[in-house]
C-alpha cells in the first residue's frame, strides 16, 4: 500500500531527481545547495562525476537519458532546466 | 631567438628564446608571475643549486608552484617526476623509489596523515609560496643537463605507471615562435600529459597562460579566463560538458577550443560549435605513452581515413584492431614496470584503442584492454573487481563501462552473491549500498561503480576467464 504516492507523473520525476541529487551528494560527501528551480547547476555542489552518477541512476529509475537521445541536445543550465529536461523526456 | 627543434636545452632557455619575458602565468590566488621571473627562478622559494644532478619527485598541490618548479628544475635535475594532484599520496613511496628520487619537493609536509608510511629514502625539500632571491646566476652559470621527465599514468593494480619522456619528445608537436595576441588556458592539470602540452606550448611561445587554482570553481575560473582575454583553451569533453552547464561559459570568447584526454562525441562538438560559433573546435588524440598523434578540426567525431596516412611527423597504423603510433613524440620507456615494453621492436606504441573504419572515417570503439575512461581518468576493471570481491557476501564480479553523457563513461558492476539476496523488501538496496560503501573506502571516487547489479551468474570462458565484452 502506498499512500501519498504522487499521481502527477511530473511530480514523480521531480521527486526522483531530488532524491538522486541528495543521495549522491551524501555518498560523495558533497554539500548540496537548496534545490530551487533557478539554482545554476554548476553551483549546486555536485561535480561532474556526481552528475554522471545521477544521470546513470535516473536512467535506471525513470528509464530515460535525455542527454543521449539527440546529438543536438542543449545542456541544462539551472536545476529547473534539469527537471524539465527529464519531464519532457519522460512523457 | 634561434631555436631549432632538437636543440632545445631547457625550459628557462626556451623562455629566453621566445623573447616574450613579460607575458604572464596566472593561477588565480595560487600566484602569478611573468615568464621572465619564472625563468630567473625568482617566483618560488626553491633553491635549485643543491638539486643539480638529482632525481627529484615534484609532489606539490598547487599548479603555480608546479609550473614554477618545473621551469627551475628542468635542465638542473637529472630526473623530474611529476606527481599529479588527484593521485592518493599512499603511492608516494612507490613512485619515489621507482624514480630513484633522492629528493621530494613538496608543499605538504610528508609527515601529514595520508602520505605513504615510508618515504624516508628521500630527502624532503619544502617549498613555500612567495618570492625568492633570484636564482638566475646559478641557472646560468652551470651548463644544463638533459632532464628526464617522468609522467604518471594509471596501472592495472592501482599503482601508477611511470612513463619516461625527454623535453624533446614532450615538445615535438609544438611549433615554436611567439604569436602576439594569444592567451592559453587549460582546465586540465599541467602535470598530466594533455595539460602539460599546453603549459609547454605557452613556455615555448612566450604566450600568457591562465591556470585554474584548486580553490576556484569552474564558473570563477571561466570568468577569470574571460577577464584575462583567453583565446585558446583546452579541456576534456567532460570538462567542457560541465562548463557548458554554467552561464559563465558566456564569459569567454575563444578563437580555438581544444578537446583531448577522452574521445570527443558529436554532441559535445555540436554544443561547443553552437556556444562558440567563431572558434575552431579541435579534438586531439594523445596519450602519455604515444604522445600527440593527431588533431581533427573539421567539427566531426572520429578521424578522416587519410589523416591516418598523412599526418606530418607521425606514422600510424591499425594492427590487430588497435591504433599504433610511431613518432618523435612518443615516450622512451616505462620505469620499474615488469609488464610489456612501451614500444614494439619497430618503435610503435600500441595505444590499446580499438578503431573501426566506416565510410572513409575512423571511429574509436573502446579499449582493447577494457580500461574505462571516466572524464579523462583511467579505471582498470580488475582493480575494482578485486575490491568488490573482498566483500564478505560477494562471490564474483564483473566491472564494465557504461556510456555517460557527462563523463564519457562510468563504471558499473555486475555482482554474483554467495547466497541469493533475500527477497525481503529493502534488503537488496541495502546490500548494494553496503558494497558501494565498501568500494568508497578503498577506491578513488571515479573508480566506484555508479550502480551495482546483482546477477545470478557471470559467463566464464573455456580458459577459465570471465567473458568481457569490450566496447
Amino acid at each position: 500500500m502506498r499512500f501519498g504516492r504522487p499521481v502527477n507523473p511530473d511530480m514523480e520525476v521531480r521527486t526522483e531527481v531530488i532524491a538522486q541529487f541528495k543521495q549522491v551528494a551524501q555518498e560523495q560527501d558533497k554539500e548540496l545547495a537548496p534545490l530551487t528551480d533557478d539554482l545554476a547547476l554548476i553551483d549546486c555542489g555536485l561535480d561532474s562525476l556526481c552528475f554522471a552518477v545521477v544521470v546513470a541512476r535516473l536512467e535506471n529509475s525513470l528509464g530515460v537519458d535525455p542527454f543521449s537521445t539527440d546529438e543536438d541536445v542543449r545542456f541544462p543550465v539551472t536545476f529547473g532546466d534539469f527537471i524539465r529536461f527529464y519531464e519532457h523526456a519522460a512523457r | 631567438m634561434n631555436m631549432q627543434r632538437g636543440s632545445l636545452i631547457s625550459l628557462s632557455n626556451a623562455i629566453a628564446a621566445a623573447g616574450a619575458l613579460s607575458s604572464r602565468l596566472d593561477a588565480g590566488v595560487e600566484g602569478n608571475a611573468s615568464w621572465g621571473e619564472l625563468a630567473a627562478g625568482s617566483a618560488l622559494d626553491l633553491r635549485t643549486d643543491e638539486l643539480r644532478g638529482s632525481s627529484v619527485l615534484l609532489a606539490v598541490i598547487d599548479q603555480f608552484s608546479a609550473a614554477a618548479a618545473m621551469i627551475q628544475l628542468d635542465g638542473v635535475a637529472r630526473r623530474m617526476a611529476l606527481y599529479p594532484p588527484g593521485l592518493s599520496r599512499e603511492h608516494l613511496a612507490y613512485v619515489a623509489e621507482t624514480a630513484g628520487a633522492g629528493v621530494i619537493v613538496t608543499d605538504q609536509p610528508l609527515s601529514e596523515p595520508g602520505n605513504s608510511r615510508d618515504v624516508s629514502i628521500a630527502r624532503e625539500v619544502p617549498i613555500t609560496r612567495g618570492r625568492a632571491e633570484s636564482n638566475a646566476e646559478t641557472l646560468a652559470e652551470n651548463s644544463p643537463v638533459e632532464t628526464e621527465w617522468i609522467l604518471l599514468t594509471s596501472g592495472t593494480t592501482g599503482r601508477p605507471k611511470l612513463v619516461q619522456h625527454t623535453l624533446a619528445s614532450l615538445t615535438a608537436a609544438i611549433e615554436p615562435g611567439h604569436r602576439p595576441g594569444r592567451a592559453w588556458s587549460t582546465f586540465y592539470d599541467i602535470r598530466r600529459y594533455g595539460g602539460l602540452q599546453i603549459f609547454l606550448r605557452s613556455v615555448l611561445t612566450g604566450t600568457p597562460l591562465v591556470l585554474k587554482s584548486a580553490q576556484q570553481s569552474v564558473a570563477e575560473f571561466l570568468t577569470r579566463a574571460g577577464e584575462l582575454g583567453v583565446t585558446h583553451i583546452l579541456g576534456t569533453p567532460s570538462h567542457w560538458r560541465r562548463a557548458l552547464m554554467s552561464p559563465a561559459a558566456n564569459s569567454i570568447a575563444p578563437q580555438y577550443v581544444r578537446l583531448s584526454g577522452e574521445i570527443a562525441d558529436q554532441a559535445i562538438l555540436n554544443n561547443l560549435r553552437r556556444q562558440y560559433p567563431r572558434a575552431t573546435i579541435a579534438h586531439a588524440f594523445a596519450s602519455t605513452e604515444a604522445g600527440v598523434a593527431f588533431v581533427v578540426e573539421d567539427g566531426l567525431m572520429g578521424l578522416p581515413a587519410d589523416s591516418l596516412m598523412h599526418t606530418p611527423g607521425v606514422e600510424m597504423k591499425v594492427e590487430a584492431g588497435t591504433l599504433r603510433v610511431r613518432s618523435n613524440r612518443t615516450a622512451t620507456r616505462y620505469l620499474g614496470d615488469d609488464g610489456p615494453p612501451l614500444k614494439d621492436a619497430e618503435g610503435f606504441v600500441d595505444t590499446g584503442d580499438a578503431i573501426e573504419l566506416r565510410d572513409g572515417r575512423y571511429y574509436f570503439a573502446g579499449r582493447r584492454d577494457g580500461i574505462i575512461n571516466v572524464g579523462g581518468l583511467k579505471v582498470h576493471p580488475e582493480e575494482v573487481e578485486a575490491v568488490i570481491n573482498r566483500h564478505p557476501q560477494v562471490s564474483m564480479s564483473l566491472v564494465r563501462s557504461r556510456k555517460s553523457p557527462i563523463t564519457g563513461a562510468i563504471v558499473v558492476a555486475d555482482v554474483v552473491l554467495k547466497a541469493p539476496p533475500s527477497t525481503d523488501n529493502g534488503s537488496t538496496p541495502a546490500l548494494q549500498r553496503d558494497i558501494l560503501q565498501f568500494c568508497r573506502a578503498e577506491l578513488a571516487l571515479h573508480k566506484v561503480p555508479a550502480a551495482i547489479n546483482f546477477v545470478p551468474i557471470l559467463a566464464v570462458s573455456d580458459s577459465g576467464k570471465m567473458v568481457r565484452s569490450h566496447a
